[in-house]
Parts: C-alpha cells; structure tokens; sequence
C-alpha cells in the first residue's frame, strides 16, 4: 500500500511516497542529485557513484539513485564530504577522458562536462590516460569514440532491455572495461540496427550520429546543385526543442523558414510521400486480402526495424510491405519527377533530409535505394544536426516568421503528419482502407484504440461489417513479442505496424538529448495536434498526390509505382 | 576431463538455459573443449540456446579470469605472480618451467598439451611459491618438482 513518509533533506522536511528513491524524493523537491548512469525510463545502474549523499546512522555514504526513502530519513547533499567525494569521483573520471571537450561533437550539452562545471572542477589531479583506442567510423549512420566511454551502461540498458537488440554490454573488466559489441566489434560487424537509441541515452560524446552537416553545406554552396530538402513529419514538433523551446513546441511554418535561410532551393515536406504511402500500402494490403497474400502485412518505413527484422526474423520478410519508407520515396520521385517536371537534370539535384533518425542515414545509402538511377536521396541530417546548422548560421528559431512548404512534394494531409507517432501509419492507413473498401465517408476520423504510449496496442476494426485485426508496436523488444507470435503461428492480425524507436519517430535516435518519456507523450501530442489543424486529414484526398498518380504514376502498385517507390529485403542473420 | 567433447547443447540441456547458469556452462563447455577455451562459435551456441545476446555472453566470458576466450593448452599451469611468491624464489621457477615447456608466460607449448600462465595469488602464501597445475595446488615449489609435475603430466598423456 503506497503511503507518505517525512525525509529531512539538507535540514528541510519533505513528505514523499515511500516508493521513491532520495534522488528522486529531492527531483521533486528542486534539489538537483548528479547522475551519469541514471537515467529517467531506466533501471537503476548504481554503478557511477557520482550520486552519493550523506545519511544519518549510515557509516558510509549512499547512492541516492538506488536508495529508497524511509520515515524521518536524515539525507545531506550538500555536506563537505560530499561535495569532496563528487568532486573526486568526476576527477577520476575525467583523469582518463580525452581533454577535448572544446572541439567535441557534445561540447553543447555533454553530461559529463555540464557536471565538471557543476561542482567547480578547476583541475585535474590525476592523468591515467590510457593509449587512444580507434573510432568506430564503419556504419553510414552512428560512430562509436570508445576513449570518451564513462561505462555508465545507458546505452546497453536501451540496447538489450528496451530493444532487445543486444549488442552494446560491458565486456572485460579493470582497465580493459568497456562497452563494445562482442569481441570488440565494430557496429557493421554485428546485428546492429542503427536505431540510434544509445545516442539518445549516451551522457558524452562516446557514441554520436555520423555528422554530414559539412558535406550538406558543401552541396548549399555548390552553384551546380540545386539542393532539395525534405522534412519528415516528427521533426515539426522537436526542432524548436532543439533550439531551446519546451517539448512539444510546434514549429512547421518556422522550420521551412529556417531551411530557406540555410539556402535550400526547394523546402519539401516527406509528409507528402507519408501520404503517398498509404496509397500505395493501402492497396498493397487490399491486394494481398483479394488475392490471399502473405498476411498480417507489416508496416516497412522504419529503417531500423527493416534492418532488425533482416538480422532476427529473416524467415518473416514476406510479411513485410514491399513499399519504400516515404524518404525513400520522395528521393525517388525528386530524381525522376520533379527533375521531369521543373528541368533540372537529375545529376544535378541534391536531395537532403531532416530525419529524426540515425538509421535513415544508413537506409539511403542500401544499394536498391537507387531507383533514379542515382543514390535517391544524398544526405541525412538528424534533427540535432539540423540543430547545429541552424545555430552555426546564426538563426534566432523562435522568432522567425512562418511560410509555407513549396509545391507540389510540399503538400500533405494530416495522415502524413502523423507518421510521426507510433499508431500513425496505422490510423493514417485505416483512414484510407476504410473509405476505400466501404466507400462511405469515415465519420470519426480519429482511432483512438492505436494511440499512445502502451508496448504493444492491438484492435480490431469495423471496416463496415468486415473485422480486421490490427496490431501496432513501438521500441524493437515490442515489435519481438509480435514477431514471436507472428512466427509460432499464434498471431491472427491482418496488418501490423512497427515502429523501430520507443513512441515512434518523435522518440527517434536522431532527435534532442534528454527524449524521455514525458517528451516523447509532449510531442506526440503535438503531432495530433497538428494534424487536427489540417484542412485536409486522409492521404487520399491528398490532391498534389492525386495529381501525382494522374500525371505520372498512373495507378498504386503500377508499373512505375513498382519501379520507384516499391523495394525488396535482404536476409541477413545474426 | 571426463566432460571432453561433450556437445554445447549438449551441456546446456543438462545445466539449464536460466540466466544464473551461464557462469557453469562457461566452465563446462570450456572443460568441454579440446583447446581448453571458448570459442566464438561456442559463444554464439550459447547465446542462441539461452535466448540471451552474444555480448551478455561474451560479457560474462571476458569477466573471469578462470574464462578463456583464446585456445589455450590442455593443460593450464598457473604461476604465481604476486610478492610473497616472488620474495621466495618465483623467478627461478619460472625460468624452469620456460625452459620446459620452451614458451614463455603467456604462451601455449607447440604440442598443445601445456599453457603457462601468471596468477594474481592463490591463497596459500603460506606455501609460497606457489603454482597450480588444472585443478591442483603445489606448495613450496623448487625449479626441479616443477619440472617433475610437467614431466608427470606429459607422461600419463602419452598413455
């Protein structure tokens, strides 16, 4: 039974549940307690010590991450011993971390370096630097700096138990510590899908997406180029997080402003092709109902899920959508049908995009991802990238003027803004299949039963007399349980979406630090807002996407529907 | 030895596939192994028969020093390396059974049959210096029983 209890914390009285930590009990009480290891949604690690606070009766000092509150506790965390004891332990730690905190990728918000401020390290006693260890520099999308690692273990807590991937753990021990894949691998040695979670989590610069905001400025001054942008749909409600506005903040009409700032010559929306994924997926999934296709039929935008179920449910691929992410997509239509349409040669566009997401970096360098004839899309940029480039060219975000996106791969529905959230797909495809198979007009536009945090959310819909069973999952250990099912037989969906990233590409790995659960509800709350505000809410009546198929595509599922914007999968294993 | 060429599944179903038993199928699928380690394969084995990720395993592996993950002698001769031992005569020893085996510490002899490797005590300062052969302990070791428990050992493997 939960009930209160009175803690004395540096002399004051607080009363707080009795199923709390004294790090935790001082939070809500505005006493900040530094952490590394810790962090919110996770298991308590205890293992960085930096926690420590003073207990009366306890001989030894505590970790207050892991210790739990009791009536008349008597906690100090201010007391000399330990303000001495922190202030040692961050020395130590930063007796062996590289001395480059001016030139690395998180001097803004490095964990590490924001405590050393913290608690007035001036100096550095002692040196136990230990010979430079090599970059892991082997994937498209995250780098791996094993010198700046503090062992903390976030990312191996993200990587085996909130996605079951498995790959980053705490090998050898002493000063040969460290958390690598097995045998010291690199990350395209293993079954690592890129999802970027551990960069979300990671306190310093040990592990951080592969910068390309240089090769995207290279492309912005190139009079050559005509550089196109694309936006997906998430990063509307977390870039003026990144510039420094409260979680949730919605800043479409800023964020194009922003790009055309930077000297894009087209500002793209990848809501557009959202919407053109459900036309094309949605008939997919009518197509394999008719004809007795592989079913339930799974969702195929999230790269790290693709790449998850190559490595673990190889077996499973029939079951997957055979249509591009809407990334792809557009990188496929820019090359093709804008360059037909506005009479740049497709050698000469640049297509970049804004992902919230590190496994998209990876996705478009896939060798089929090349439709065009060119790789389809060139660069990613994470939303913390974009971040950067915004602050490198002096833009003040929050008081820019908002425009609009340009025409016509700017347009979209609010079934393509809300991609960006688990359930989005699916509710975006409900939408359409509804209308479509009933030829009625949907009357509550909103599936509320797909919405929200919870694991894995199952429901079962009326398509006018017509029960479909469906199912949706966020974070990979989610998307395990379903496969498990799916794979023994025991799983009786008709379509499934997965969603690599815990609450969906508004919780991707490419979005600001410090996601955590409460910012991950923020904007998903914003991406339904948005969606609410759009005149136009279901993909199909998408007209810039109708006069797609009239102009050029034809028909969903065509011929050139087939060739641009469809792919296949690769059977990879462990 | 009596576990020699006993199948990773093989242990695995007799031990159990709960997490607290990694630790004793480490052990046995190294008693297990004719190169006396375990292996990469034996790791991924493990991992896929326990439902657990190859770096948990590899984890628990590279953890203890008992662990081998690099094939090793079938016969591990453990030097120790700390004061005591050395304030008593260690180096000698050492010498000796170098010259022996022709390796140096650290090292697999040519046949395969011995590993000569340095350990942090014992626990049996008393009877120092010390040096454990597989699963026995020798006290008050000289140059020459060193050599006389190699000699033994390489005998009975001749049999």
């Amino acid at each position: 039974m939960l009930k209160n209890v009175d803690v004395v914390i540096n002399g004051e009285t607080f009363n707080v549940p009795d199923n709390i930590t004294i790090m935790e009990a001082a939070r809500r009480n505005g006493i900040k307690i530094p952490s590394l290891c810790h962090f919110p949604d996770q298991r308590v690690k205890a293992n960085c010590r930096v926690c420590v606070v003073e207990v009366e009766g306890s001989r030894n000092l505590v970790a207050s991450c892991s210790t739990p509150v009791r009536e008349g506790m008597k906690v100090r965390t201010t007391s000399a011993r330990v303000r001495e004891t922190v202030q040692t332990i961050l020395e130590l730690i930063f007796a062996n971390h590289p001395q480059e905190c001016l030139t690395c990728i998180r001097n803004e918000n490095c964990e590490l370096r924001q405590l050393a401020a913290e608690h007035g390290i001036r100096e550095i006693k002692a040196d136990m630097s230990t010979p430079l260890l090599p970059l892991d520099t082997s994937t498209a999308a995250i780098v791996r700096d094993p010198n700046k690692c503090i062992k903390c273990g976030r990312c191996a807590e993200v990587c085996h138990h909130v996605q079951t991937t498995g790959i980053l753990y705490s090998h050898n021990r002493g000063l040969e510590g460290a958390i690598t894949p097995e045998y010291g691998k690199t990350l395209s040695e293993v079954a690592c899908v890129l999802c970027g979670q551990c960069v979300l989590v990671c306190p310093t610069g040990a592990i951080h997406e592969k910068d390309d905001t240089a090769q995207v400025w290279a492309a912005l001054e190139n009079p050559e180029k005509h550089v196109v942008v694309q936006v997906a749909p998430s990063v509307r409600v977390s870039i003026a997080e990144e510039m420094g506005q409260a979680p949730g903040t919605i800043a479409t009409g800023k964020l194009v402003t922003a790009l055309r700032r930077l000297g894009f010559d087209k500002v793209f929306d990848t809501d557009f092709t959202a919407d053109l994924t459900i036309l094309e997926e949605g008939n997919e999934l009518l197509h394999r109902l008719k004809t007795g296709g592989t079913l339930p039929m799974i969702t195929s935008c999230s790269p790290g899920w693709i790449k998850f179920i190559e490595h673990n449910y190889p077996e499973q691929l029939a079951n997957l959508s055979s249509c591009k992410s809407p990334q792809q997509m557009f990188g496929a239509l820019a090359k093709t049908f804008y360059a037909k349409q506005s009479g740049i040669d497709a050698k000469d566009i640049t297509v970049v995009s804004i992902m919230p997401c590190t496994a998209k970096k990876y996705e478009c360098t896939r060798p089929e991802m090349q439709s065009s004839g060119y790789q389809d899309v060139d660069y990613v940029l994470t939303t913390r990238e974009f971040g950067r480039m915004l602050r490198q060219a002096g833009v003040n975000f929050s008081v820019l003027a908002d425009s609009e996106f340009d025409n016509p791969l700017g347009m979209s529905t609010g079934a393509g803004a809300i991609f960006g959230a688990t359930g989005g797909v699916m509710e975006a495809a409900l939408r359409t299949v509804y209308e479509v198979v009933t030829g009625k007009e949907l009357q509550k536009l909103e599936f509320e039963s797909v919405r929200g945090l919870e694991g894995v959310k199952e429901a079962i819909v009326d398509l006018d007399g017509l029960p479909v069973k469906v199912a949706v999952a966020h974070g990979l250990g989610n998307a395990r349980k379903i496969m498990e099912k799916i794979k023994d037989g025991t799983a009786d969906y008709t379509f499934v979406e997965v969603m690599a990233c815990p609450g969906g590409c508004i919780g991707g790995g490419g979005q600001p630090y410090l996601t955590r659960k409460e910012t991950r509800m923020a904007r998903m709350d914003a991406i339904y807002e948005v969606d609410e505000h759009m005149p136009l809410r279901k993909s199909h009546e998408n007209p810039a996407v109708q006069q797609l198929y009239k102009d050029f595509l034809k028909e969903p599922l065509g011929e050139m529907s087939h060739h641009l914007l469809h792919t296949r999968y690769t059977k990879r294993g462990l | 030895m009596e576990k020699m060429g006993k199948s990773v599944s093989e242990i695995v179903a007799e031990l159990g596939s709960e997490k607290g038993s990694l630790l004793a199928i480490l052990l046995a699928v190294q008693d297990a192994s004719p190169e006396n380690y375990v292996s990469e394969a034996a790791v991924n084995e493990i991992a896929a028969l326990m439902n657990i990720s190859r770096s948990m395993v590899y984890s628990t592996a590279s953890f203890y020093s008992e662990i081998s993950l690099q094939a090793r002698g079938r016969h591990i001769v453990r030097l120790c390396i700390n004061a005591p031992c050395e304030d008593a005569g260690k180096a000698e020893i050492q010498k000796a059974l170098e010259k022996e085996l022709g390796i140096k510490l650290g090292e697999t002899s040519a046949d395969k049959l011995f590993s000569l490797e340095g350990v942090s005590c014992l626990g049996v300062c008393n009877m120092s210096p010390a040096m454990k052969v597989d699963d026995k302990v020798f006290g008050d070791v000289t140059p020459a029983s060193a050599v006389r428990v190699i000699r033994e050992i390489r005998e009975a493997a001749k049999q």
